[in-house]
């Protein structure tokens, strides 16, 4: 244990984990929502992060026809490539999401009522496409172009903010107001919300449930595919076996903040990011996805309804 | 579809008395120790021994499909994490060879009690959690378990532990790398005491505890049913085959690594327990004993492996839920288990 390198570097590697944060805020938004409305753990979300990061990769090297040896671009070039790659992620991740909940829940949804076959069925979504991609790419992880050219922007406390970082705070913040007016403000997000309180009554009350359904798995993989675009632009790699690792760590978000409730989401997601970032500097990196486990145990032992969460308790029955 | 392969095997058994029973039981048994006289058939592998695949993967994933099957199926606790169990029996006899000069056979009761506590242990802190909450957490502790031998250069890190000893030689009967069919007698033999030790179980107490959890926890406790404790039950025999598998698989692979215990093969167990249908003993074996095998006789599946496992798992909770050899729900318990009080 090395507390030292905590203390010297306290700040930039608050900025890394709050960065790293709102990655997971953002994915843990397709566990949290889905969750929400349905009571199902959405286990293919982790895939459709992943998905979302190839796809990201792709429109970089398919449509703007960038290398990995590729000067990273400047001005209005470097705002629209960004954009595309960022919608691309987006929208391939919100179909799939979308495409997912009309292959492996809605036979089930109708049909029976045990919680473990829809569970099942998405574990096998998930590895299904883990492997389809996995066989694709060879086991091979793939680079990105880089697009933007990672300077520092400004400094704080001793701790430099670089572009890359700074691009992913401020985006995140904006997509998640949106989410959140959408939530409260529109009909739509009315009906999520009518239909994650009571699911049968709000069935009664003339809400398409199938409508409400895939609008809250687009939704939630929208904001999965902004993810995985925020991911590549930090970390600028990605392979199969990414939704695995990332998925599990925002899952455990959801649940911290309490699964089934998006704010709740937003705080789980930050304080995970943070206690990632310190506790690998402190036990060493190669102890780093144990972090997400250990507290996913820890909260879900002793406070199972996270920090501002629905009593799971209540939920489940 | 009206012919039903379980049915018409469960009328035979019924029809039959004591002795045919047991000739029955006996001539299966002598059946299956023959089953290495394949490999100059149609069933050969091309690619691996055919005694070697009888043994692994064939038969330590049955195993481990039973083991399984009780936690699972019979009592509807989805265990994510099942892998860590058969790392616990597998380190057990890595360090154990290690360290001292005890060998296979004292190994193996040390690394299912082991297996056994760990089950214990993981049981009492998770077993409060229900459903979908338990699988996540599980898949957790089987990750939390690789990880950190991962990272324990005690045990090799990275690398895991080699040298691990054949079991020695006994009765008569050696355990090499010529002499493969031995193993697949062992394995065979831990088998058929876990099948019967399962059914053994399930028509008592224990058994009818699992099935009143599964159908419902919440009715069953009312009912006066201590679900905590036969759920802890179910999670330390599940362990302890698991753990089992887990030793016999260390000596016979001479050679451990924690990369080899990942969450894959949780889930391969797994699509073993829903394919041949959750609950029904003979429908895991047959679904361990079909999985486990395709992929060996037909090459260009193997690398799919987990591909098409995955499509099954969706394809087989879309369209038939209860496996391919569904459990026959209500009259099993009540025949057997009111004439066994």
């Amino acid at each position: 244990m090395d507390f030292s390198v905590l203390t010297d570097q306290f700040a930039s590697l608050t900025i890394d984990g709050v960065a790293l944060g709102f990655i997971y805020v953002l994915i843990a938004l397709g566990y949290t929502m889905v969750y929400g409305v349905l009571r199902l753990i959405n286990f293919a979300n982790s895939e459709v992060f992943m998905l979302g990061s190839f796809a990201t990769i792709l429109v970089a090297t398919q449509v703007f026809n960038k290398t990995l040896e590729s000067d990273p671009l400047t001005g209005f070039p470097l705002v629209y490539t960004m954009l595309a790659m960022l919608l691309g992620a987006m929208i391939v991740s919100g179909l799939i999401s979308v495409l997912i909940e009309i292959v492996a829940y809605r036979r089930l949804r109708s049909r029976t009522s045990n919680r473990l076959t829809s569970l099942i069925s998405a574990i096998g979504v998930s590895i299904f496409l883990a492997e389809g991609v996995r066989i694709l790419t060879s086991s091979a992880p793939m680079g990105t172009p880089r697009i933007l050219e990672k300077n520092t922007l400004f400094t704080v406390f001793g701790a430099d903010v670089r572009v890359d970082t700074f691009l992913v705070i401020i985006f995140a913040i904006i997509l998640l107001i949106i989410l959140d007016t959408f939530v409260t403000k529109t009909r739509l997000g009315k009906g999520i919300r009518a239909v994650s309180m009571d699911y049968d009554t709000s069935r009664l009350m003339g809400i398409n449930l199938n409508k409400i359904i895939s609008t809250t798995f687009l939704i939630g993989g929208l904001g999965t595919g902004a993810a995985s675009f925020f991911y590549i632009t930090v970390y600028e790699q990605t392979r199969f076996s990414i939704g695995f690792e990332l998925g599990l760590a925002a899952f455990t978000a959801a649940v911290l903040g309490g699964i089934g409730n998006i704010r709740g989401a937003f705080a789980g997601g930050i304080a995970l990011g943070l206690i990632e970032m310190y506790s690998s500097a402190v036990f060493g990196t190669q102890w780093r996805s144990i972090t997400a486990f250990v507290i996913l145990v820890l909260v879900l032992l002793f406070k199972p309804n996270g920090i501002f969460g629905e009593s799971l308790q209540q939920a489940r029955v | 579809m009206n012919f039903n392969l379980r049915d018409w095997g469960a009328s035979i058994w019924e029809k039959s008395n004591k002795w045919q029973r047991l000739a029955i039981g006996l001539s299966i048994v002598a059946l299956l120790f023959a089953a290495p006289l394949l490999e100059k058939t149609f069933f050969n592998t091309p690619s691996t021994p055919f005694i070697s695949v009888l043994f692994y993967p064939i038969g330590i994933y049955v195993l481990m499909a039973l083991g399984l099957n009780v936690v699972v199926g019979k009592s509807g606790l989805l265990d994510l994490g099942y892998v860590a169990f058969y790392a616990v029996g597998a380190y057990t006899a890595g360090i154990l060879s290690m360290h001292t000069k005890l060998n296979t056979w004292e190994i193996l009761p040390i690394g299912i009690v082991l297996a056994m506590f760990s089950g214990l242990i993981l049981g009492a802190a998770v077993l409060r959690l229900r459903g979908d909450y338990l699988a996540i957490v599980t898949l957790g502790f089987g990750e939390i378990i690789r990880i950190t031998a991962l990272n324990s250069a005690s045990v090799g890190g990275a690398n895991g532990i080699s040298g691990i000893p054949n079991p020695p030689t006994t009765f008569g009967l050696k355990f090499d790398l010529e002499n493969q069919v031995t193993y697949y007698w062992v394995i065979l033999i831990l088998i058929i005491i876990t099948v019967l030790m399962i059914r053994g179980l399930s028509v008592r107490r224990p058994g009818r505890a699992w099935e009143s959890i599964r159908q419902d926890e919440d009715v069953a406790e009312l009912m006066g049913v201590n679900t905590y404790k036969y759920k802890l039950w179910a999670f330390a025999f599940g362990a302890s085959v698991g753990g089992a598998a887990g030793v016999l698989f260390a000596s016979k692979a001479m050679f451990i690594a924690p990369n080899i215990f990942n969450y894959n093969i949780s889930i391969l167990i797994l699509a073993f327990v829903v394919f041949g249908g959750m609950g029904n003993i003979w429908g895991v074996v047959t679904g361990a004993v079909l999985l486990s095998y395709i992929p060996e006789r037909i090459r260009f599946i193997s690398d799919m492996r987990m591909l098409i496992f995955g499509l099954l798992l969706i394809i087989m909770m879309n369209l038939r839920p209860d496996g391919m050899l569904p459990r026959k729900k209500r009259e099993k318990i009540k025949q057997v288990g009111g004439s066994n009080e």
